[in-house]
């Protein structure tokens, strides 16, 4: 028994940190561009970036 | 507010805009950095970003960086661009995401619920029981509260007009399991139903966010498709100042500056100027109208070749196209009386459920159970018959089905759409941009030498003239490169003429005649005619075999002369008819739906809109104007027709299994409500019985994955 009282609120906040985090990925639409995400990996950077542009 | 702000005074902390674009040009990784990176290096541009799935860039910039001026930024980095409205969908798009978060939360609270549930299954007694019955309670109510709202909500709004749906049962399923779960908690019963119903919310949710996400998917490659109408137009302000401004601001009696190339935001009267105007917007006409002092233009269509000065006379809503969009939503309105499948289903199962909850409640209470145990039996009833294979049933199968025509090139804008066009019986065709192009394509390039060819093309790129984009489009198809001419110089009327190593070259005047119409490229002395006609669409015909196979006869309606349309219909062997206006073409919609029929309408062009709206279901090709595309259900992306038959076969098919999910769902039901109500339903039944039902009915969705084969 004295196991669980431990073991639930570990369950819960466990499943509650995901749904916080899917919310939180949703909210940063995270899913809107789900191609564009395994395209931009082959995107070289600039070994120089323009000062001008970093706003 | 600050007339005198120019482009270079890029201090000022004006509030950034937002612009969208289509840009269906984009394939690659590339094609992602050279967009977004080149745009940056625009000044005023404070961020571009590109969306690679829905082939759109996001771009926050200052205001006074017009949108057209960006359109032709990414034009010179290579790619085509489409204005796109102020994101119209972004309402319907919130929906989903609601019902996303509501399914989230459904899922949490199901998986711990049921952690709880299994050890109690298993034989937890006493206070343990009590324990996890609590524990579940604790977690069930919140999220019923939280997730349950979509269905609370839609079965209030039911409610209040005296009618029923599918959310009815479901919310009164829920409501009443909670209670009495929330009672046999608080006296220690055997039995709480809160795994129950929270799978139930999860599962029906499933169903809705599938139906959502279908809709939103169709809609974001039909938004990424439309051609818009000017977002506004520079105002010559009275000081002789030009100004942009937006079109909602535009009034009657102002003038507009409209350049070549630039699309009109209002109707208005010629004052300056003469120009060729391209009217196929509004009739789906490409051929272009020359147009001159006094002359009438209206919005929404292209002045090709000069600028001109423009009174306004009416703007807004007053407009041609805004007559049209009225008469197209008054059209549009009997779509509202089609009862969705699912609903028809719920109008017969949820007096059913309900009278049968009922009929087990007070049959067990004149079995003398006691109030307690009959109530519990006729929640088990209300719960085991709850649809939830059932909300699964109809959106599952349009989803998968939906998939697989968008996979073939055809876009299906609602789970609704497929059930009309499963129905249909008759099939309307328009004529220019349906069963044809909608544009002429050159014919007999293949005799013109290789210079010629590339004289050609440098001649017609330097035009907006229809034909001139027909065969420059033709030619950049067959890789060739154009040749350096000088001295460009285009007449109105006339041609474009140049000269090319000092000798003199034009492409002019094309002559009309019958439906094909010619031009003459001339170099130096020889005389070359490039011959142009509107083909038939590929597998016209065979479309139309097909259709009739399916039991759909098809018949031509246009707005063309007789003249016209006769070759057409000969060809394809089906019956026309000629001239009609676009209040003739609902006319005859409204007079076959009269006599039992259910029309699909075909069609492109805004003259085509209201005939859209009015028929039982329509489809547009990819190539359709603006409104066209707006007032169908469905859009075909490819050149050939038969995605209009295929659409018309994977309805049925998806029809089939929803009727199959249907005899699957009240197969369950057979089985499982006798051992309801002979009260033998505990908890863990329920559980097995929704999940396993629920699973079958997704499976046998899943088939219609080939379904277009």
């Amino acid at each position: 028994m004295s196991g669980l009282a431990v073991l639930i609120p570990v369950a819960l906040f466990m499943g509650l940190c995901g749904l916080g985090f899917f919310f939180w990925a949703m909210r940063n639409d995270q899913f809107e561009d789900l191609e564009g995400a395994s395209h931009r990996v082959l995107i070289d950077d600039e070994e120089v970036i323009p000062d001008d542009k970093t706003v | 507010m600050n007339a005198t702000v120019t482009l270079d005074d890029l201090k000022t902390v004006d509030d950034l805009e937002d612009s969208r674009f289509a840009v269906p040009g984009m394939r690659c990784a590339g094609c992602i950095s050279k967009i977004e990176k080149g745009l940056l290096d625009l000044p005023g541009v404070d961020s571009a970003r590109v969306n690679f799935s829905t082939k759109q860039v996001a771009i926050s910039h200052d205001p006074e960086l017009t949108e057209d001026k960006l359109k032709t930024a990414i034009g010179q980095l290579g790619f085509e661009a489409q204005i796109l409205a102020d994101n119209p969908l972004s309402e319907d798009r919130g929906d989903t995401k609601r019902l996303l978060r509501a399914l989230a939360v459904a899922g949490f609270g199901m998986m711990n619920i049921m952690l709880l549930s299994v050890s109690v299954w298993s034989g937890a007694m006493g206070v343990t029981k009590d324990l996890f019955h609590w524990l579940s309670a604790l977690i069930a109510i919140p999220v019923i509260a939280y997730s349950g709202r979509p269905f609370f909500a839609s079965a209030a709004m039911a409610l209040r007009y005296l009618r029923t749906n599918m959310d009815v049962p479901i919310s009164i399923g829920i409501i009443l399991a909670t209670g009495l779960s929330l009672y046999e908690t608080a006296t220690s019963g055997p039995h709480a139903y809160f795994d129950g119903v929270v799978m139930l919310i999860f599962f029906l949710l499933a169903g809705r966010v599938l139906d959502g996400m279908m809709r939103d998917r169709a809609r974001e490659g039909i938004s990424a498709l439309l051609k818009q109408t000017a977002p506004g137009a520079m105002i010559i302000q009275s000081d002789g100042t030009t100004r942009w401004t937006k079109a909602e601001d535009i009034e009657a009696g102002m003038l507009m500056q409209v350049a070549a190339g630039d699309n009109l935001a209002a109707d208005g009267i010629i004052i300056e100027g003469r120009s060729g105007f391209d009217f196929s917007m509004l009739t789906g006409e490409s051929d272009p109208q020359n147009r001159t002092i006094d002359d009438e233009v209206l919005a929404g269509t292209t002045n090709l070749t000069a600028p001109v000065k423009v009174r306004v006379t009416a703007a807004g809503k007053d407009t041609s196209i805004s007559d049209i969009a009225r008469l197209m939503d008054e059209a549009g309105q009997h779509r509202s009386f089609h009862v969705r499948v699912a609903d028809r289903a719920a109008r017969y199962y949820a007096p059913a459920v309900h009278l049968l909850a009922l009929l087990a409640f007070v049959g067990w209470m004149l079995a003398g159970v006691g109030w307690h145990q009959a109530l519990l039996i006729s929640v088990a009833v209300l719960i085991i018959t709850c649809p939830c294979a059932l909300g699964l049933a109809v959106p599952a199968a349009q989803v998968v089905a939906s998939g697989t025509l968008m996979r073939n090139g055809v876009l299906v804008k609602d789970g609704s759409a497929l059930e009309r066009l499963a129905e249909a019986d008759r099939v309307i065709l328009d004529k220019t941009g349906t069963i044809t192009m909608g544009h002429p394509v050159p014919l007999n390039l293949q005799q013109l030498s290789v210079e010629e060819k590339s004289i050609a093309l440098a001649l017609a790129q330097s035009s907006n003239h229809p034909i001139s984009k027909a065969i420059a489009k033709s030619l950049v198809g067959e890789n060739v490169s154009p040749a350096k001419i000088e001295s460009v110089i285009e007449v109105v009327g006339k041609g474009v003429s140049a000269k090319w190593n000092g000798i003199s070259v034009s492409l002019s005047r094309p002559s009309k005649g019958g439906d094909s119409a010619a031009t003459q490229l001339t170099v130096g002395e020889v005389g070359q005619r490039i011959i142009l006609k509107d083909a038939l669409r590929p597998d016209s015909k065979a479309t139309i075999t097909k259709l009739f196979e399916l039991g759909l006869p098809a018949s031509l309606l246009s707005g063309d002369s007789m003249e016209a349309v006769t070759p057409i219909a000969l060809q394809l062997g089906i019956m026309a008819q000629a001239n009609a206006k676009p209040e003739d073409k609902v006319d005859t919609i409204k007079r076959l739906s009269a006599q039992g029929m259910k029309v699909l309408m075909v069609g492109d062009g805004l003259n085509d809109g209201p005939a859209l709206a009015a028929a039982h279901v329509s489809i547009a090709p990819g190539s359709a104007s603006d409104v066209g595309q707006q007032a169908a259900d469905v859009v075909f992306t490819s050149d050939s027709m038969l995605p209009v038959a295929l659409s018309v076969k994977v309805a049925r098919r998806t029809m089939q299994t929803v009727r199959q999910n249907f005899g699957l769902a009240i197969g369950y039901n057979v089985l499982a409500v006798p051992l309801a109500l002979s009260g033998m339903v505990t908890p863990l039944i329920a559980a097995i019985a929704m999940s396993t039902s629920s699973l079958i009915v997704v499976g046998n969705a899943l088939r219609l994955y080939g379904a277009a084969k």
